[in-house]
């Protein structure tokens, strides 16, 4: 799939709010692709991490239209692997954060079926309020 | 001799207004001219009805308490919540488990407390608000019913909590859960609930119930008093 | 040696036989365990926002509980706080790494925290029990040893936590070692396998159980390609998705064959031949002891 784009300061204003609220200096990834070899979610995503640092890169808001920010379990494979020191997990909780904090629940707790809630550990429960509710 | 009374400002719902010293909150709003039809209850500190939040004057914190106990400062600001609303899961006592199993089927938001602590500032009643609610989450209901027991269902801690925890519901099961299947049972209680339904009390009670006032009130006041 | 040791909520419900096991062994080797008074739940995952401070509260204010109990007298110069899932391991380590590094959100953070008696000083440090009993020296561990171990195949599953980011690692994040140390020194005999640390999915398990499943299934049938008998772990999240997700796991694919995973303190007790209450194999999904028995270890 080939996009064209145009970089506005539109898409400028949106790397800045990702690389602040992460606290990564996302232009010095050179897409070398370690951490989409090394995800293990990467079954699950619609667009590999490397895509993710890319549409990142040049500002493009639809990055967050996809469901990889949603999947990534923070397991920090790419963290560890990262050439350049990147903290990819960090990116895609600065996309999960700019979603969440619009009021945005990914997961609808009153949905969550009873039999579910029972049997499900409190750890999962806790973690997964935590990332992906606001 | 004039009976003057020392006053001092207060500001209800924004506007200033000169209160007698010593005046609790609802005796300020009621010096005032205000005539409470909610947020008002027993004026003892018991019934919870009379939640308000303020702030002291130079004090930037927000302090929530019962307006029937507040004492009133100079240049307090004062605000009523005459109601928090909140949904309260249906459950039946005779179906449920006291374990942590049922806390996450009927309250799965206390899974989403951050320990901020801001439940238990907002507490008039200086309950421990953040320990029961941890308890709750480590499947602790006897902890959590002994320490949420001084509850008054004020509403201060659902409204402040950034998590959305309705955290005196949560308390009411655990206290329910407590006190159904866990409390050490009377077998006094449970042989007296035998005997009335064996009938024992019957005879007395239709005696009681066909006398009329005059024999009534003389064996009222010749009962004898066991203690 | 007296330790402050941190629960965390699941080690006190669904994960009592984590516990158990962890004290009583722990016991045998010298080592009490001291619960943190009043300590709150770590959140589970780590905040990772750069702007964040709330969600370092839970975490602080454990460190303070430490501080608490060093100036009560319920230890004695001991700042180290033990865990022994791995999750809180590393959400509290990461937040005990954060506040150091910036001065200014501690500051922040105590002076939210005013109705704490005493101010975290960043002076804290969070250990696993793992590293413990390495410092202690494994050879002090394998003397303990009275029922060997020595037919049983174990994959040891680091998970993620234990060893990534590098700065929080217990070992080396690509070749770690210490955990198979470990087997050894209980006498069992380690696995190497591929996929040691790679995540089981985590709290997915919630809202993507098929995704849970596809983690899951490739890890176990690695660990057992590679000629495991049994896989432990330090998680309660691993265990309950390496371990309860078996069923769904067998649903989608009806060939898959069921492997037990246990807490890494059950076998270390089983080795130490401490009681059934203790080994609390009966807390496992996939029953562990119908394996052991074949292996001639009785429990």
């Amino acid at each position: 799939m080939i996009k064209r784009v145009k970089i506005k300061s539109s898409n400028r204003d949106f790397l800045k709010k990702v690389e602040t609220l992460s606290g990564e200096d996302i232009t010095v990834c050179d897409r070398c692709g370690v951490c989409t070899g090394s995800c293990p979610l990467t079954i699950e995503m619609e667009i590999s991490p490397s895509n993710i640092m890319k549409m990142v890169q040049l500002g493009q808001e639809d990055v967050m239209d996809y469901n990889s920010m949603w999947v990534c379990s923070t397991c920090n494979y790419c963290t560890a692997r990262c050439p350049r020191g990147l903290d990819v997990s960090k990116v895609t909780e600065a996309l999960r954060q700019i979603k969440l904090r619009q009021s945005f629940d990914k997961i609808d707790i009153d949905k969550i079926p009873k039999e579910e809630l029972r049997e499900l550990p409190q750890i999962a429960l806790i973690g997964a309020f935590r990332r992906l509710t606001s | 001799m004039s009976d003057k009374r020392k006053m001092i400002n207060v500001f209800i719902m924004g506007e200033a207004n000169e209160v007698p010293v010593g005046s609790t909150i609802i005796m300020a709003f009621e010096y005032a001219g205000y005539q409470l039809k909610k947020g008002i209850g027993c004026r003892e500190g018991f019934c919870g009805a009379c939640a308000t939040i303020y702030r002291e004057k130079g004090d930037y914190k927000l302090k929530g308490g019962l307006a029937c106990q507040t004492v009133v400062t100079e240049g307090m600001s004062i605000s009523q919540i005459p109601f928090v609303p909140a949904e309260k899961p249906i459950y039946n006592m005779d179906e449920i488990t006291p374990d942590i199993n049922t806390i996450k089927e009927l309250f799965p938001t206390v899974f989403r407390c951050v320990s901020c602590n801001t439940c238990t500032k907002a507490c008039p009643q200086d309950i421990q608000v953040m320990d029961y609610i941890q308890a709750l989450k480590k499947g602790n209901i006897a902890e959590a019913a002994d320490l949420s027991f001084d509850c008054i269902r004020c509403g201060l801690c659902a409204l402040r909590c950034p998590a959305e925890i309705v955290q005196y519901n949560a308390a009411t099961l655990a206290q329910r859960l407590y006190g159904k299947y866990l409390a050490k049972k009377s077998p006094e209680l449970i042989k007296r609930i035998k005997e009335i339904e064996d009938g024992k009390y019957d005879k007395g009670i239709k005696e009681l119930k066909e006398m009329n006032k005059k024999n009534l009130t003389k064996k009222y006041y010749s009962r004898e008093i066991k203690l | 040696m007296k330790i402050p040791y941190y629960p965390g909520c699941t080690l006190k419900s669904t994960a009592k036989h984590f516990e158990d096991s962890a004290i009583e062994s722990a016991k045998k080797l010298g080592i009490e365990f001291v619960e943190l008074p009043r300590w709150n739940c770590c959140g589970v995952v780590a905040s990772l926002a750069d702007d964040d401070i709330m969600h370092h509260l839970a975490p602080v204010r454990n460190m303070i509980r430490v501080l608490e109990m060093n100036r009560d007298g319920l230890v004695k110069n001991e700042k180290r706080l033990l865990t022994l899932c791995s999750m809180c391991y590393s959400t509290l380590k990461r937040s005990n790494q954060r506040v150091n590094e910036l001065i200014d959100d501690l500051d922040v953070l105590n002076d939210f925290m005013y109705k704490e008696e005493v101010n975290y000083d960043g002076s804290v440090k969070i250990v696993h029990f793992l590293e413990i009993l390495k410092e202690m020296g494994f050879d002090k561990i394998k003397e303990s040893v009275t029922k060997s171990l020595e037919n049983l195949n174990v994959a040891a599953y680091y998970g993620c936590k234990l060893l990534r980011p590098k700065e929080i690692g217990i070992d080396n994040s690509e070749v770690p070692i210490i955990f198979e140390d470990f087997i050894s020194a209980i006498s069992a005999k380690p696995v190497d396998w591929r996929n040691k640390s790679k995540c089981c999915g985590s709290f997915l398990t919630v809202d993507n159980k098929d995704v849970v499943v596809e983690l899951g299934y490739s890890i176990l049938t690695n660990a057992q390609k590679s000629g495991a008998d049994i896989i432990v772990t330090t998680c309660p999240l691993c265990a309950y998705n390496l371990d309860n997700r078996q069923k769904n796991i067998k649903e989608k694919y009806p060939e898959f064959k069921e492997i037990p995973v246990v807490y890494f303190t059950q076998l270390m007790a089983l080795a130490f031949g401490l009681s059934k209450e203790v080994t609390g194999f009966d807390g496992n999904y996939i029953d562990p002891v119908k394996l052991l028995k074949s292996k001639n270890i009785k429990v």
